[in-house]
């Protein structure tokens, strides 16, 4: 088991480095440079740009040397700690990601809490009492949740919120807090401002996650090793906890790694409209202004995270899943 | 009947099955899967119940244990159980059955072995974790005595390194080893009564003969009584005292297995017996079969329930009226009108 774990661990390095030269590649894709949409961005101000001025700014940034260059630079930078600064904020990057990494990793696993304590137990619930009245509820609420955009979602709960409630819903912290550093206050403000995103861009996970754990179970009922636990007198629910359950957590753990990039993706437009200072909108800003210093170590973390992800998730497997442990035992 | 028996043995039975009925009531109609069985398990016997796939041997099992799956319920009938220090059995049919009383009773007093030992362990804990569960569940011992007594246990079914064996996977142990520890896994809290649904069919023939002759040395040591559930005449002339013949969901015949095989009644009974293959057989000879195969549960022959594959049924009574299982000798019962006269009001 150990020289599978470290045979994983070298694989999954090589595939973050698969993953910079990727991000760096497609950050290069569109047409044009930094400089292009900077001086787009002067033009339409009324500012006149010399074509000098533009050579200076791409010399000035190394954007006239070759893509691989550019790379490489880039590279060894990072290898020191330094990713570089930002062409738009010009300020270093890690201190525009800083802490919003933090916040949108916050956000994130309470939208995964939020998920599986509430796909679990109604999945569970649906497939052992399966054709009931609440299964059908369950079922029905939940293809509701999935086929709503999570932005409506977040439109609605805002107007609703602010037509009843006269409560302005948005951002993660109280006006208050906003410029204050950090204290028990401002993370307990936090705390509180965290469940209706997660509310927001957990339901479609939790629809899904419902349907998957129900079918999964199901499939595990079957097995005759249910009834051979039935039948030593060991009580329904504890029965179920422990043999199919268990069983059927598995693909939950195999996704595990995907679930971090998907809510970041997923919750650009979620959080534009609830203005969460999080990675999304970041990152969407930096690709729209070319600024690739910054969109790159954004791809390139959400990558490092994946991998991250699915390492853990592999490890978890293996640890729970006996098969699996003696299958990648060599 | 139940009082012939009683008197020819002089103890009352250690399971009396009354008119057990179990249907399963799907969208497509109500399947009879148990209709109306009716048999006794005496106290250290062993009882085979034999028949065709679908005949309802297993849902017979399942009842008894109260785990029958929904749809499926059981309708009517009694389940009698007698126990240690109680005056009067208790009718195992109308307990709660997800109650502690009928929960005590599964594992501790009826365990159950059945066909699939690939499959009947969770492969997600070791062998021990499962019998020590069942111990635990059913005894107040610390792990550590269970732990030792399932080691044990382990050593009496046979099995080699019980202390190595004890804490690997179902999946790194051979289909025979694990039907090895499943019957372990029952025996662990000294069950009255051991339930082998096909417990040798999924094995291969050497296999099958060794979990045949450890089961049948078990139950000569523990004295427990043994209900074997399985279409395979060899093995019920090999390990049983009585036999139950089912067609249907419901018993045609029932006696003890010498008369059974050398003089039997039902017309069932003799084709189930005139279909297994001899070694004096004629060689390139075909072997007989029944006629016709089992009819659609949800398209039962009225009458006698095997009057249509029957070679003897008799047009105007077999498919008019519904036999019941009388006596044809002291121990020796059959439903069938070729040995009694069929009741004079035909059901409606």
């Amino acid at each position: 088991m150990l020289t599978y774990t470290i045979r994983r661990f070298l694989l999954a390095l090589l595939t973050i480095w698969a993953i910079s030269v990727l991000s760096f590649a497609i950050i290069q894709l569109p047409p044009g440079d930094y400089v292009t949409a900077y001086i787009a961005q002067l033009a339409s101000s009324g500012v006149d740009v010399t074509p000098e001025f533009a050579e200076n700014l791409r010399q000035q940034y190394g954007l006239d040397s070759p893509v691989y260059v550019q790379y490489l630079k880039w590279m060894q930078q990072i290898s020191r700690g330094n990713f570089g600064r930002s062409l738009e904020w010009r300020v270093p990057v890690l201190d525009i990601i800083g802490d919003r990494l933090w916040l949108t990793m916050a956000v994130s696993v309470s939208a995964v809490l939020f998920t599986w304590g509430l796909a679990l137990p109604i999945g569970i619930y649906s497939a052992v009492r399966q054709y009931s009245i609440a299964d059908y509820i369950f079922t029905f609420i939940g293809f509701i949740g999935l086929a709503v955009p999570s932005f409506l979602l977040a439109l609605i709960l805002m107007y609703v919120g602010f037509r009843y409630f006269g409560a302005n819903i948005g951002g993660l912290f109280s006006p208050e807090y906003l410029q204050a550093d950090w204290s028990l206050g401002k993370l307990w403000d936090l705390i509180k401002h965290l469940p209706l995103p997660a509310l927001i861009l957990g339901t479609a996970g939790t629809a899904q996650l419902i349907r998957i754990m129900r079918a999964n179970l199901l499939d595990e009922l079957r097995k005759p090793y249910v009834i051979t636990a039935r039948a030593k007198g060991m009580s329904e629910l504890r029965l179920i906890l422990k043999y199919p359950v268990r069983a059927a957590m598995n693909p939950f753990i195999s996704t595990l790694g995907y679930l971090f990039p998907f809510i970041i993706s997923g919750s650009i437009i979620v959080a534009l409209v609830l203005g969460l200072p999080t990675i999304g909108p970041l990152l969407l800003r930096a690709l729209v202004a070319q600024d690739m210093f910054l969109a790159g170590t954004i791809v390139l973390f959400l990558g490092i995270l994946t991998v991250l992800g699915t390492f853990i998730s592999d490890i978890l497997l293996m640890w729970v899943d006996p098969r699996i442990r003696f299958e990648r035992r060599e | 009947m139940a009082d012939q028996i009683a008197r020819a043995n002089g103890q009352p039975p250690m399971l009396t099955v009354e008119g057990l009925k179990t249907y399963f009531f799907t969208d497509e109609g109500t399947v009879r899967a148990v209709d109306g069985a009716s048999f006794e398990v005496q106290a250290g016997k062993t009882v085979g119940i034999v028949g065709e796939s679908g005949c309802g041997k297993s849902v017979t099992a399942l009842s008894i244990l109260r785990i029958v799956e929904r749809p499926g319920r059981i309708v009517a009938g009694q389940i009698l159980l007698r126990r240690p220090n109680a005056k009067a059995p208790v009718d195992l049919a109308l307990l709660e059955a997800e109650g502690a009383e009928i929960r005590a009773i599964r594992g501790g007093e009826i365990a159950l072995v059945f066909q699939e030992p690939m499959t009947s362990f969770s492969p997600h804990y070791t062998i021990g974790n499962q019998i020590v569960e069942t111990i635990q569940l059913h005894q107040d011992v610390g792990k550590e005595e269970a732990r030792n007594r399932t080691i044990e246990l382990l050593r009496m079914v046979g099995i080699p390194n019980p202390e190595r064996r004890i804490d690997e996977y179902p999946f790194e142990l051979s289909g025979g080893l694990r039907q090895r520890m499943m019957i372990a896994m029952a025996l662990s809290c000294n069950p009255k009564i051991l339930i082998a649904d096909e417990p040798t069919t999924a094995l291969d023939v050497t296999t099958q003969a060794q979990i045949l002759d450890l089961l049948r040395d078990i139950q000569q040591r523990t004295q427990m009584s043994v209900i074997i559930i399985t279409h395979d005449m060899g093995v019920i002339a090999e390990m049983t005292d009585d036999v139950i013949v089912m067609y249907l969901g419901r018993v045609v015949e029932s006696g003890p297995v010498d008369e059974i095989f050398h003089q039997p009644k039902h017309p069932y009974t003799q084709a189930l017996l005139r279909s297994i293959p001899s070694i004096f057989a004629e060689p390139r000879t075909k072997l007989p079969t029944i006629a016709g195969s089992i009819p659609h549960p949800h398209n039962r022959p009225t009458g006698c329930p095997f009057h249509p594959r029957c070679a003897e049924a008799m047009p105007g009574i077999c498919d008019r009226h519904e036999p019941r299982l009388r006596p044809i000798s002291e121990a020796h019962f059959a439903s069938c009108f070729l040995y009694h006269e069929p009741e004079a009001a035909p059901p409606s």
